[in-house]
């Protein structure tokens, strides 16, 4: 195990970079602790998986050190760092036995087969598959191949890191569930220091300590789950994290007063500086409260999803959700008011601390 | 849930099955024929049973072209297959190579066979051919005309160059299907290039090699025109292929029930080998 800095890591897909905008991955510098879980939460082509690539190696940055435990690993190849790395399509070698696919990586290295078997059968336990150590490996199901692709990763017992690329997009539902209590489990039970990439909020928010939401190239947010739900530091964190997504409105701040069109919303505080281009006034779902007081709204639909409401409506012309309890009233002229502790303001899309 | 039988499905099945007929069945029907009839011309027809057959079989003649076919076919197999993979494993994964490389090798695919045939037969020529002059310039003792050993090499030579490339692009559509992903996860495990090879590509290319290999076999065992062009089945017998002996038989000689004869017993033999192929390489690593 170890702890992974990347030093000013930045990556470019072109030969020669120049501007900002050549490279896929804007400056990272950032550390993961040894053994502790992290998330690269991000959409499609933000980034995430090029910044894998370059911790396992199979990707040379452009720019920056990547160090282990304070070494530098940069310019060393995947088989040298040492990591483990599941990908999105199970991996698997089609002709060789379960048994034979977990002790490859260990015969490639020289090991004694000897401590090959008792490495295998450790592993084999771990991702109870003992009982199949002897069936060929393109009979199985997805998710036992994906736990295959993974034990290759786990027979080594020194890895430094064990790294998912969406690791789960091809399990069934269900399997997925199982799948990932089982990776916390192993996570708690031997303290790997695992990075797991998704595009998926709600898996990157179970399994990991840590999410790191990444935008554009860009890190955007590192945080627990609580932070990035409470206090989005970036709108599109607001946005893609929370179902449904932050209300995001634009407004003009006149000290601790936003107004939105002809309406003022009275915040908690005021933001020490002003002068961006773009104000806007952030707040989930979960704090707009429905009533007979505050600021009017037309509600355009109520969708019903069990536990609660979400309520559909319009806000000067701007669309806002909010959500109310399964048998919360929605009454015929309805108003909304915003929990304070619920209101975020951004500037240029960063979140501003407010003073009171 | 109760399935619908509706047997007017079947008067859908009826244009492609008369298609068959007239294309396959019947024609083949024709042969049987002929091959338990003797005739004298005159469209008269005598019954001769399984005469033909036994004739056939107990014919050295026979034995000895077959022994040729099988040879040809090994030893094209043996140079076409690992060559075919090797070139496809060197040929570019992208850029401006991949059309380029693709273009080269279908080219001899392109030309048709007998003129593959007479390319060959002027470019061997002692006289006037640039490979058999330059070999003979060399001071290398090279005649297809004469020598069976020149003659064998030159159809070899020509078949490699002729059909490699059918191998080529066989493995090549394999290889390109495999995911980097494979590649990734083989480097993180310390694989060899050998390993590479042995456990990613092979097993991945296994579906296309099946298809290359049996076609290659059956196009080989078949092979008449090249060796016709080139050689005529000569110098003596040395290049008659069973091909080539069926067409002297049949159209040379009007021997039509021999013909017929061997005709069958040649189909059956391309499809036992083709079937003997098919179920090994299929039923290879399929056991769990």
């Amino acid at each position: 195990m170890a702890r992974i800095d990347l030093d000013h890591i930045r990556h470019s897909y072109l030969r020669n970079p120049v501007k900002d905008a050549d490279f896929a991955l804007k400056e990272v510098h950032q550390s993961f602790e040894d053994g502790a879980a992290y998330a690269l939460l991000g959409p499609s082509g933000c980034g995430k998986t090029s910044l894998l690539n370059i911790i396992s190696g199979l990707l040379q940055p452009s720019r920056g050190r990547l160090l282990f435990d304070g070494k530098d690993v940069t310019a060393l190849s995947p088989e040298q760092r040492n990591i483990a790395q599941v990908f999105q399509f199970p991996v698997i070698y089609d002709t060789m036995t379960v048994y034979d696919n977990l002790a490859f990586p260990l015969r490639n290295r020289g090991f004694s087969e000897e401590d090959v078997d008792r490495r295998v059968k450790e592993t084999l336990e771990m991702i109870d598959l003992s009982d199949r150590a002897n069936k060929k490996a393109r009979g199985l199901t997805a998710d036992q191949k994906q736990k295959i692709s993974l034990g290759r990763g786990l027979v080594r017992s020194d890895v430094n890191a064990i790294l998912f690329d969406e690791p789960l997009t091809v399990i069934d539902p269900h399997m997925k569930w199982v799948l990932r209590s089982q990776l916390k489990q192993l996570h708690k039970r031997f303290g790997y220091t695992m990075v797991y990439v998704t595009h998926d909020q709600t898996e990157a928010l179970t399994f990991a300590d840590t999410v790191v939401v990444m935008y554009e190239g860009e890190i955007v947010q590192i945080g627990t789950p609580s932070e990035l739900f409470e206090r989005p530091s970036h709108t599109f964190v607001g946005y893609f994290i929370g179902s449904p997504g932050m209300n995001v409105m634009p407004v003009e701040l006149d000290g601790a007063v936003a107004r939105l069109g002809t309406q003022s919303i009275a915040l908690p505080g005021a933001v020490k500086s002003s002068g961006a281009a773009k104000t806007e006034l952030g707040v989930r779902p979960e704090y707009v409260r429905l009533g007979r007081e505050g600021l009017p709204v037309t509600i355009r639909a109520v969708e019903d999803i069990g536990r609660h409401k979400i309520v559909r409506a319009t806000l000067e012309g701007r669309e806002l959700a909010a959500i109310v309890p399964e048998h919360g009233e929605i009454p015929a002229e309805p108003r909304v008011t915003f929990d304070p502790k619920g209101i975020n303001i951004y500037a240029d899309s960063w979140r501003q601390e407010l003073v009171a | 849930m109760e399935r619908t039988w509706n047997n007017r499905a079947w008067f859908l099945v009826l244009p492609v099955l008369l298609l068959v007929a007239f294309s396959a069945i019947i024609p083949l029907m024709t042969v049987v024929n002929y091959s338990v009839q003797d005739t004298f011309g005159n469209n008269v027809f005598f019954w001769a049973g399984l005469d033909w057959f036994q004739e056939l079989l107990h014919s050295p003649r026979f034995w000895q072209a077959l022994a040729r076919n099988l040879v040809f076919s090994g030893i094209i197999l043996a140079i076409e297959v690992p060559l075919g993979i090797l070139i496809a494993l060197n040929m570019p994964k992208a850029g401006w190579g991949v059309p380029v490389c693709l273009v080269l090798m279908a080219l001899p695919l392109l030309i048709p066979w007998n003129v593959v045939g007479m390319i060959w037969q002027v470019f061997g020529r002692v006289d006037i051919g640039l490979l058999g002059k330059t070999l003979s310039l060399l001071g290398v003792d090279y005649n297809y005309v004469q020598d069976p050993v020149d003659a064998w090499i030159t159809i070899i030579v020509m078949d490699v160059w002729h059909w490699t490339s059918l191998v080529v692009l066989l493995c090549y559509a394999g290889l390109v299907s495999i995911p980097d992903a494979y590649y990734q996860a083989a480097k993180i495990d310390g694989a060899s290039g050998w390993s590479v090879f042995r456990y990613i590509q092979l097993p991945k290319m296994h579906r296309v090699l099946l298809i290359a290999v049996l076609l290659r076999f059956m196009d080989s065992f078949m092979i008449y025109t090249e060796p016709f062009v080139i050689t005529g089945g000569g110098p003596g017998n040395e290049t008659t292929f069973l091909s080539i002996d069926l067409v002297k038989m049949a159209v040379g000689q009007f021997d039509l029930g021999p013909a017929a004869a061997m005709s069958l017993v040649y189909f059956l033999i391309v499809m036992l080998v083709s079937w003997v192929f098919y179920t090994v390489m299929t039923n290879y690593g399929q056991e769990s």
